[in-house]
């Protein structure tokens, strides 16, 4: 690590000195040795800052955030939060199970679980910490390894708060339950660490949402980190919804184990961030699991959107597969890196990527590629990538039923985001998800 | 109420029609046939406002406007509707909407009422029933996955939605079975009246004993080369287009 390096990651160890070290004893003991371990991983590694041999972060340049002087690295709980901010990341009215955070702390007054089952455990980990330690100690990091990424050593390290649910064998939850993950930072540039643990028993089924944005249009760095475990035969659908203001830069992973015959559904949609980074991590380690993995990123202006998507068939008869789409205006840039690796082991592997963009400007660009490691024979792996203009022949179509240009080619894109969309099965969402469409293209003003 | 004069207009750099002179008067429908390449669909595209297709010299003129300066759009809020020869597949944009917002855009801007989703709905479910369309398809992504006998039947419902003064219709018989030909001209005759005129563009005769023409006319090389009644069709089934240019020299 160079001097100038150095010193970026030493201003976040003396946070972490200041804010998280006298707290060691609000926490079990175990939990404070996993952040200390994990602090000094941190200052070992380092932001992935290296332009050269850094294959993971080729795309995506890391420095402006980790050369961002942001004026609060781990914020206190916030004093008060504006009610009316709120509103644009609600859905589901009353119906919806909800969990609010603000800059990474729980805020209890704007929760509420109308319609969750006795025997679900949805609380946030400050809490279970202290009534469930062993839990906690059981789940927390298991999935999420710290050791190789410097964000996901930050976020450990400070870890305080976040979201656990714990949904019991054989329990179906109907209602979706929603993470909504703010930051507000009062005036101020801040580092907030979201996390999020889910822990799916036997044949439990449940809907997650974890939603991130910011209250304010301020400078601000959303780490988050998620894990996620289904036992056999559970069923999850999981969506990430990321509708950041222009200024703030989110990173985020999430890991998920997949047992036997367990099915994992989830949605990645991006809309805000100057960059947003997100990695998806899928381990089909049970014989028969599934997983169905859908995206949407709308960029526009000088945004950067870049996910990475990471599917491991471990256990034999496992099927995946992944359909991303991008659309991308301005000047703004999409990277999508899709892997699919096939293990020796995992015969009968069905496996399936695609990813398409459509651009919508002239400077707009994607770096897309799939990847591909294959050490099973008898697997069936399919992958596809595209990059196009919308199609000017459908343009003239729409218009010759006399619909003006703007309204067609809103219409166009609207149906290229359909086969994505048309995956959501929360009505709530797919609406909601329509609209930030709808308001993402009204923001590009294109001459017509 | 449409008046061709002297159009002449190049696509990707070929000079595709040399000279048009066409005069459409409400309540007739016309007859265009040629064979294949000698600009039909060129000057339904042209007329349509086709933005890959050039005009390179010459007017159009409907109801007293210049429709070739208009857009696309403004083209079919001034009443005219192409029936494309081959329509576009559009996937993710459902039938019922799209045709919907262009209904509406329609009566928009001649201040008519405008429908919503459920008023829109009983109507085009009335209207599928003139083409034989099954409800479940107007919910299906415009043309996405149609067979080439639904997309033909579909543009005819589009045009009994749109109820267009001016309908060019490229080659509406082209790929029917006898049965969807029959549907299809029955949507045509349908919309005949005295205010409405219609251009159909076609390769065969076949079309024009179901729908008949008050006019027929050949385009061969980019130019009107003949026009007369339905006799001249029949001639053109016997005899074939060759020889057809000829016959325009020898007149003239
Ligand atoms: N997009 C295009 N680019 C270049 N040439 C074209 C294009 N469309 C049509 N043409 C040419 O223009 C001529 C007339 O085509 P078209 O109008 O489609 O004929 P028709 O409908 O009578 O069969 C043909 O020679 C065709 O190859
Ligand atoms: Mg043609």
């Amino acid at each position: 690590m160079t001097q100038q390096a150095a010193t970026i990651e030493r201003r976040y160890v003396e946070a972490w000195n200041a804010a998280i070290a006298p707290s060691s004893s609000d926490v079990p003991a175990e939990l404070h040795a996993l952040r200390e371990s994990a602090i000094a991983k941190f200052e070992e590694v380092g932001f992935p800052t290296a332009r050269r041999g850094n294959e993971a972060w080729k795309y995506t340049d890391v420095a402006p955030i980790a050369n961002a002087a942001f004026e609060d690295l781990a914020p206190a709980a916030p004093v008060r939060v504006a009610t009316e901010a709120l509103d644009q990341h609600i859905m589901g009215g009353s119906v919806w199970n909800r969990m609010v955070f603000v800059d990474g702390h729980w805020v209890p007054s704007l929760t509420s679980m109308p319609t969750l089952p006795p025997q679900v455990t949805v609380t946030s980990l400050a809490k279970a910490m202290a009534l469930h330690p062993h839990l906690v100690r059981d789940l927390l990091g298991r999935y999420a390894p710290y050791d190789e990424s410097g964000f996901t050593a930050l976020n450990t390290a400070f870890l305080r708060d976040g979201a656990v649910l714990i949904v019991p064998h054989d329990t179906v939850v109907e209602e979706p339950i929603h993470f909504i993950y703010l930051t507000s930072s009062e005036g101020q540039s801040s580092v907030t660490q979201p996390r999020t643990l889910v822990s799916m028993g036997r044949n439990a089924k449940a809907s997650v949402i974890e939603s991130y944005g910011a209250l304010t249009d301020t400078l601000s760095l959303t780490n988050a980190v998620s894990e996620y475990v289904l036992a056999e035969g559970a069923q999850l659908d999981a969506c990430r919804l990321q509708q950041h203001s222009g200024s703030a830069y989110h990173v985020g992973s999430a890991q998920v184990r997949l047992g036997r015959d367990s099915r994992f559904t989830s949605g990645a949609f991006d809309f805000g961030g100057a960059i947003a980074r997100h990695t998806l991590s899928v381990a089909l380690e049970g014989e028969g699991s599934e997983c169905t993995l859908y995206g949407l990123y709308m960029t526009n202006h000088g945004q950067h959107v870049d996910n990475q998507v990471l599917v491991d068939h471990i256990a034999p008869h496992t099927t995946s597969e992944q359909v991303y789409k991008g659309v991308l205006d301005g000047r703004s840039r999409g990277v999508f890196h899709g892997s699919i690796t096939v293990q020796q082991a995992a015969q009968k592997t069905n496996a399936k990527q695609s990813d398409k963009n459509l651009l919508l400007s002239d400077e707009a660009e994607v770096d897309t590629k799939p990847a591909l490691w294959i050490y099973a024979d008898d697997v069936r792996c399919g992958h596809g990538a595209a990059c196009g203009k919308l199609d000017d022949g459908a343009l003239f179509y729409l218009q010759s039923r006399g619909i003006d240009e703007a309204a067609a080619r809103r219409m166009l894109v609207h149906g290229f985001a359909n086969e994505v969309l048309e995956h959501v099965e929360l009505t709530p969402l797919r609406v909601h998800l329509e609209q930030l469409i709808t308001a993402s293209l009204r923001s590009s003003r294109r001459p017509s | 109420m449409l008046e061709i004069r002297n159009l002449s207009a190049s696509v990707g750099g070929n000079r595709v029609l040399n000279g048009i002179n066409l005069t459409v008067e409400q309540g007739e429908v016309h007859a265009i046939m040629g064979p294949n390449g000698s600009g039909k669909s060129t000057l339904s595209y042209v007329l349509a406002g086709h933005p890959q297709y050039v005009v390179e010299s010459g007017e159009a003129i409907l109801d007293g406007e210049d429709l070739l300066a208009m857009p696309a759009e403004e083209r079919a809020r001034a009443g005219v509707f192409l029936q494309f020869q081959h329509p576009v597949e559009v996937p993710g944009v459902r039938l019922d909407q799209f045709l919907r917002a262009g209904y509406n855009a329609i009566h928009k801007s001649k201040g008519l009422e405008e429908l919503d989703p459920l008023q829109f709905d009983r109507l085009l479910q009335q209207k599928a029933g003139i083409v034989n369309m099954e409800p479940t398809m107007l919910k299906r992504s415009v043309n996405d996955g149609f067979s080439g006998g639904e997309k033909k039947r579909n543009e005819i419902l589009q045009m009994a939605m749109l109820e267009p003064r001016l309908s060019i219709l490229d080659e509406p018989d082209s790929g029917l079975d006898v049965d969807s030909l029959r549907l299809v001209a029955d949507g045509i005759n349908q919309l005949r009246s005295p205010e409405r005129a219609v251009i159909l563009i076609t390769h065969y005769q076949r079309i024009l004993n179901l729908v008949v023409p008050d006019v027929v006319n050949v385009l061969m090389g980019g130019r009107i080369v003949r026009t007369g009644g339905v006799e001249l069709a029949e001639e053109i089934e016997a005899e074939g287009y060759e020889g057809q240019d000829e016959v325009l020299q020898a007149q003239g």
